[in-house]
């Protein structure tokens, strides 16, 4: 899969509402490593066997929802699960573990 | 097999790459976790030269992309340990069709082994914690160690910065452009810094220098609230009120899966010289892990070129007697055959 942009308007959907875990990628333009995870975190959404989705937080285009989270240090990775926040990372971490929050 | 495995696709490996692959060598870079290594965290390089300004992710990338363009393999994976010097084997005779009496190197990572007959150990530093208690569970929550990642998110809020060195002083002047105000807390009263990036620190009102300090405790329950800052001289204690703290006192390196074959200094470098050489004939290193004094962007991708010289030769034999070392490096050489050009001759006879 193509991992979904979050915005305020579809998060509660995509994120909050998902029958599945939702690994969200919370990142900007101005961060090198933001920009150097991105592609692993693609990687990743493309191996998913439908048991998990993977989306963005633009933090720039939504700043609400970097907020909401107390995004203080990005790149963050945030797993939700039935609504709340059950696994999350911080800095530029490799594809297995980021493998590795998905798994439940 | 490759001719040449490099450790770390940082600057210094990619430049070494760059080297080796022009001169012709196959090359395999096995990087950790992605191309660039430190210099992706920096907004604004602007003292490489002939190169005015360039963000760190985009000489990253440029660089990156030229050793792919030269045909460089890059793989990802955890270097665990590097056999030196043993038979190649059946299997791995079979496969590469050599004898396998013939001696080479074999990298490991925690997926793979990679034959190989040089090997260029490029591994970088990463940065160093303060080794405080609450420091790693307030990562993310206040803590950090890249100003232009997470500057923006203490807009107006009050911030401190540790370190003495360049990137302090550059974190704290970032900083001071977002935040209400910073505090730069420095275990010394002198700078390592380049002395005209410490000249602006003191011409912004909302910088506090804090000298011969150290930070005893980060203080905050689900985010940093304060920090406890000794005096070194007095002993004297004070509480900083801050939302945030960048943590920019230098570097820790790791090449504990090339010891003890490898030497390695005290605090964790490779040692060798400005010939990059290792105590290990065939094995070289370059870039901010090997024992130096002066570790900036261009000191790394001269590392690599130099690196790079002796695996690189088309004469280097495929087993390296590890009894004599290879010939030193020779940044300018004209080949065997080459003739001095009319022109040359010219020159010399007025000399003359």
């Amino acid at each position: 899969m193509t991992p979904i942009v979050l915005t305020a308007d579809n998060f509660e959907q995509e994120v909050l509402k998902s029958e599945v875990p939702v690994l969200v990628d919370f990142w900007a333009s101005w961060c090198g490593p933001c920009k150097m995870l991105s592609p692993i975190v693609d990687v990743v959404a493309e191996g998913s066997d439908g048991s998990f989705k993977v989306a963005k937080v633009n933090v720039d285009d939504e700043p609400e929802l970097a907020e909401r989270y107390n995004i203080m240090s990005i790149p963050a990775l945030k797993v939700f699960k039935d609504g709340a926040i059950a696994k999350e990372s911080v800095g530029l971490i490799d594809q297995e573990q980021v493998e590795a929050l998905v798994k439940f | 097999m490759y001719d040449i495995v490099i450790v770390g696709a940082g600057t210094a490996g990619l430049s070494a790459a760059i080297y080796a692959l022009r001169a012709g060598r196959k090359v395999l870079l096995l990087e950790q976790l992605s191309y660039g290594g430190q210099i992706i965290n920096t907004p604004e390089v602007e003292n490489y030269p002939g190169i005015k300004k360039i963000s760190g992710f985009e000489f990253a990338t440029g660089l990156y992309e030229q050793a792919k363009d030269l045909g460089a393999v890059v793989e990802y994976g955890k270097v665990v340990s590097l056999e030196n010097d043993i038979p190649a084997g059946d299997e791995i005779a079979a496969a590469e069709g050599i004898s396998p009496d013939a001696v080479i190197k074999v990298v490991h990572t925690t997926k793979k082994a990679y034959p190989c007959k040089a090997v260029i150990i490029a591994t970088g530093a990463k940065n160093r914690p303060l080794g405080l208690p609450d420091e790693e569970r307030l990562t993310g929550a206040g803590v950090s160690y890249c100003a232009t990642c997470d500057g923006a998110f203490y807009r107006k809020k009050p911030v401190a910065v540790n370190g003495g060195g360049n990137t302090a002083i550059e974190d704290a002047l970032f900083l001071s452009n977002y935040c209400s105000k910073v505090t730069l807390i420095h275990r010394r009263d002198t700078f390592r810094a380049d002395a005209a990036e410490v000249e602006k620190l003191k011409s912004r009102d909302n910088i506090e220098l804090v000298l011969n300090s150290t930070i005893t405790s980060i203080i905050g329950e689900d985010r940093v609230k304060q920090l406890e800052v000794t005096d070194k001289n007095t002993g004297e204690k004070r509480l900083i009120d801050v939302d945030g703290l960048f943590i920019a006192i230098g570097q820790i390196p790791d090449n504990s899966a090339f010891s003890p074959l490898v030497e390695i200094d005290a605090a964790g470098y490779v040692v060798a010289g400005e010939d990059c050489k290792t105590n290990v004939a065939g094995i070289f290193v370059a870039g901010d892990c090997r024992t130096k004094t002066v570790r900036q962007l261009t000191t790394a991708a001269s590392d690599g070129a130099i690196a790079a010289q002796d695996p690189a030769k088309t004469e280097t034999p495929f087993t390296i007697d590890s009894g004599v070392p290879p010939a030193g490096v020779r940044m300018c050489r004209l080949s065997p055959s080459s003739t001095p050009s009319a022109r040359m001759l010219k020159l010399l006879s007025m000399l003359r």
